[in-house]
């Protein structure tokens, strides 16, 4: 039992976010309202997104380092569930643009790069079932995934820094960073931050059971 | 094999060359698509105003490059790859075909631009910026596209899937060609033009450098 007390704690994190998240007192500003509190859901998903897709392509370079098939299990499990919540993070943000900026989906530069970025891992998805032979599977998807992951970082990172759009954080308008985020926010943020970082890794792992089980005869 | 990466790159290029004069296949093949492209968007449209002869010839661009890139690794069955697998190193294969698509994909810039020029009216104001603009994304399309063509080429040569993950990449590229290309049509000042040459220089820079370190993990068979 001594090395499941993380999710516990997960659990116990995410029940208080969701609590406080949806009943604490946050300051009211203009247009965002109380469409603030999207904050402790839609900024995690990003870092449990960051999170498998980080997973996902050292476990890619690993397999490519030793042709390790586990690895590439490793690799496919988390590519997954990164999708997964960027779906989500995708699914919170447009929910928040619906009511701030006025519409679901706008021209903004974040919001159709962090699109395209997802499409790419989609693409590595159905790469990966378009491929039978499991060994060259492996090492093309590896490949694909290196690739996606080096098209990543610009894509959601760099680029939507550097030109202007409406989202919180770039160019022009102020973000969500330590200096003008409201102290009280901060208090559900941060242990948001951790508990929705241990659920994807609790979902992750139990992924790659199921890959390891669906591949038993190969590892054993 | 004594020769250098060096010299069995050029060979490679010269053979790829050689075997296009000889056969006029990929050549004509695409002429023909081009032309029938353009054709069909002037009888459905006449002649369209900049912007949207902007985005059309962008599309246009973006269909011929995939055409092309395509045909480049499908030509090669797999006993051939096994005997340049047995002759070269993998970069050199890889860089082989980078220049060459290169070389095809400036080409049919031109052509393209010349196609569209005389069926769909001339809005450029400024052409050689704008030429070189298209030698810039003909670059880019050919780069990117050369290394979804050998991961497509190993996944059983598969079109469609080529599509798939050339498609989602492509975009951004798209959207900074066109948005580059518009200083061409009417005189304006856009604040940002460095900042994007500066991000299409340094994806293809990213392209390079991963097709030279991937590749010869996809090339193992």
């Amino acid at each position: 039992m001594a090395k499941h007390w993380w999710k516990a704690l997960a659990v116990l994190i995410l029940t208080y976010t969701i609590i406080a998240g949806f009943t604490h007192k946050i300051p009211i500003i203009g247009t965002n309202g109380q469409s603030s509190r999207g904050l402790y859901f839609h900024v995690p998903m990003w870092i449990c997104m960051y999170t498998m897709f980080t997973i996902s392509v050292v476990n890619s370079l690993r397999f490519l380092a030793g042709y390790d098939l586990r690895k590439d299990a490793l690799a496919s499990a988390a590519g997954g569930v990164g999708v997964f919540y960027g779906v989500l993070g995708f699914a919170t943000g447009t929910l928040w643009a619906t009511y701030t900026w006025g519409s679901t989906f706008t021209s903004d530069p974040k919001q159709m790069l962090t699109a395209v970025a997802l499409l790419i891992y989609m693409a590595y998805l159905v790469l990966r079932m378009s491929i039978s032979d499991i060994d060259k599977r492996a090492r093309i998807s590896a490949v694909f995934n290196i690739f996606a992951f080096a098209l990543l970082i610009p894509l959601t990172y760099i680029i939507p820094r550097m030109v202007d759009s409406l989202h919180p954080g770039s160019a022009s308008t102020p973000g969500f960073a330590s200096k003008d985020t409201d102290n009280n926010m901060k208090m559900v943020l941060y242990p948001a931050f951790l508990g929705w970082t241990l659920l994807s890794v609790w979902i992750y792992t139990l992924v790659v059971r199921y890959k390891k089980l669906e591949l038993k005869n190969i590892f054993k | 094999m004594k020769s250098t990466v060096l010299q069995q790159t050029i060979t490679l290029v010269k053979k790829d060359i050689l075997l296009e004069l000889r056969q006029k296949y990929a050549f004509y093949g695409i002429l023909l698509y081009i032309v029938s492209t353009v054709f069909v968007i002037n009888l459905m449209i006449g002649k369209p105003d900049e912007k949207i002869w902007n985005a059309l010839f962008w599309v246009v661009q973006l269909f011929v490059s995939v055409n092309a890139i395509a045909k480049s690794f499908m030509q090669e069955n797999r006993g051939r790859l096994l005997y340049f697998y047995s002759l070269v190193h993998p970069r050199s294969f890889i860089a082989a075909k980078l220049i060459y698509n290169i070389l095809l994909m400036s080409i049919m810039s031109l052509i393209a631009l010349i196609c569209c020029i005389t069926f769909l009216g001339n809005p450029i104001i400024n052409i050689w910026y704008f030429i070189g603009v298209i030698m810039l994304g003909g670059i880019s399309l050919s780069l990117l596209f050369t290394m979804l063509a050998a991961i497509a080429a190993q996944a059983n040569q598969n079109a469609a899937l080529m599509a798939i993950m050339g498609f989602p990449i492509m975009l951004p590229l798209l959207m900074i060609l066109s948005s580059v290309a518009k200083s061409s049509f009417i005189i304006v000042y856009q604040p940002g033009l460095p900042k994007l040459f500066l991000m299409l220089g340094s994806m293809d820079v990213l392209i390079i450098a991963l097709s030279m370190v991937l590749f010869p993990f996809l090339w193992k068979d």
